[in-house]
């Protein structure tokens, strides 16, 4: 399988503080590879890095075999990303901000994509409507559909499914299952919902401290630990001081 | 350059401003005021001062080219807060564009911003006070040309700050205009600041358009020097804050900025 994501030793420091230590990872297509740790483990900013928004101290991000820093506006035209932290324009109707999305991504036709995204994600009834006014659970699938307007080989979610309920986080985490089998894409999964992990990631990465401490399959993971599931290893992992720092 | 992408840009503040009455009533309201209050004020002035005897117009011209200036360059700043407040900062800067193509839609979008609120200004000074900007001739492209490029200038230089220091910076966005007033001799000729303000006036391209205005409308004479000079320093401070914006932008990159904007 062809890597689509390649990290090469990456260090960013702020200052004297050393937000990422050199990490190292890949992402092949058609893979969902989850990226775990407790709040200022340096997950954020390992996304900033790949997305181009934090230029990284030392080390090189691929992308596509495209390196990021020569290669900026190509490899974004190839990425999107969604958090819960930002949001599409509220005054806009979600139609007027796909479509200024599809202007921004270069989106050939339009319409159809628009049509598309809409059937997949259940939004058709939400077009006309107010970006602002709309619940979390459609705000998300409208979020995720900018996210998907640019056919994109490489997703990077961030807390993709936080705040909703069940039966949409549900419906989300299917149609992600779904959309990267039918379109071969790399999924980065940034998430503390553990079943989430557990489900959608062939693979993850336990962050610490800016360090990757472990990786591998939740399984294996699960096994090695002496653990009944991905968050008791989550939570040995992360407070255990002396074990890996 | 993408047409398309610089269209696209256009396009997501056309929507914000024809959605809301209360941003429509905004570009209008306090340009009309402006111009209402100026044009009371230009009235008693013609009529007890004998410098403004001959000129009835002078005042209430240059309010009017003060306020497009105002307008261009807080027009400018808001559309770039606008991004921030509505946290769609992240997803604009991980969007292919590149920095002159963001710079290019907002500069084209301020430039509708201003007329918008231009155009009825000036439709209402002649009814009301039977004065026409008109009267400044063909060099009043050049002046409000001048004025527009200083504008987005100083609407440049405050996202600069904006993009290095984050929405705190906010606050400098709406004072700027109001610091440099006092150095642009809007209302009065430049000899009227102590010796030291006027070597800072000097340096900006204001002075010279304000001169140039009262010299056409009091002394029926253009200066083409005046002109010449406003455009010579607007190339200056255009290209500095040109500079200073990729300076930040990749100041912000190291920094961090650009992620937490949002937040």
């Amino acid at each position: 399988m062809k890597n689509l994501i390649e990290v090469k030793n990456i260090k960013k420091n702020y200052g004297k503080k050393e937000a990422v230590k050199g990490i190292s990872f890949n992402v092949e297509e058609d893979e969902i590879l989850g990226l775990l740790g407790p709040n200022g483990s340096g997950k954020t900013t390992t996304i900033g890095m790949l997305l181009g928004l934090l230029k990284p101290t030392s080390g090189q991000i691929y992308i596509n075999n495209l390196k990021l820093e020569e290669n900026r506006i190509e490899i974004l035209e190839m990425i999107n990303f969604i958090s819960p932290y930002i949001e599409l324009p509220k005054k806009l109707t979600v139609k007027q901000n796909l479509y200024v999305y599809s202007k921004l991504y270069k989106v050939q036709n339009i319409k159809e994509r628009i049509e598309y995204l809409s059937e997949k994600l259940r939004i058709g009834e939400l077009l006309n409507s107010i970006t602002g006014e709309l619940s979390s659970g459609q705000k998300n699938r409208v979020s995720l559909a900018k996210a998907l307007v640019n056919e994109p080989k490489v997703l990077l979610l961030d807390e993709p499914t936080a705040s909703l309920d069940p039966e949409v986080g549900d419906f989300v985490r299917t149609f992600l299952e779904e959309y990267k089998k039918e379109k071969k894409i790399s999924i980065l999964l940034a998430s503390h919902n553990m079943n989430e992990v557990t489900r959608l990631c062939k693979s993850v990465l336990m962050m610490k401290n800016g360090e990757i401490i472990d990786k591998g399959k939740p399984e294996d993971l699960i096994t090695k630990h002496g653990r009944a599931n991905l968050e008791e290893v989550f939570l040995k992992l992360s407070r255990s001081k002396s074990e890996f720092n | 350059m993408s047409l398309t992408r610089i269209y696209g840009l256009f396009l997501r503040h056309f929507y914000l401003i024809t959605r809301s009455f209360p941003r429509i009533l905004d570009l209008v309201y306090w340009p009309s005021i402006q111009i209402t209050l100026w044009g009371f004020i230009s009235n008693f002035f013609a009529s007890h001062t004998t410098y403004y005897n001959n000129a009835v117009g002078v005042i209430l011209t240059c309010a009017i080219l003060y306020d497009f200036l105002f307008r261009t360059s807080i027009g400018f700043n808001m559309l770039f807060l606008e991004e921030i407040w509505s946290r769609n900062f992240t997803n604009l800067f991980i969007a292919p564009m590149r920095i002159g193509e963001i710079l290019t839609s907002l500069v084209i979008t301020a430039l509708i911003r201003s007329l918008i609120g231009l155009v009825p200004a000036i439709l209402l000074t002649s009814p009301l006070f039977g004065i026409s900007i008109l009267d400044l001739g063909i060099f009043l492209f050049f002046l409000f040309l001048s004025l527009y490029i200083f504008g987005i200038t100083l609407g440049i230089l405050v996202s600069s700050g904006l993009l290095r220091f984050g929405p705190s910076f906010e606050n400098i966005a709406w004072s700027t205009m109001f610091l440099l007033a006092p150095f642009g001799c809007i209302y009065y000729p430049i000899e009227t600041l102590p010796e030291i303000f006027q070597k800072i006036a000097y340096v900006l391209p204001l002075v010279y358009i304000f001169e140039e205005a009262r010299n056409i409308l009091i002394n029926q004479t253009v200066n083409i020097e005046n002109v010449y000079y406003a455009f010579m320093w607007n190339a200056f401070y255009f290209s500095l804050s040109i500079a200073l914006f990729y300076y930040s932008f990749n100041a912000a990159k190291n920094k961090g900025t650009l992620i937490n904007m949002g937040e």
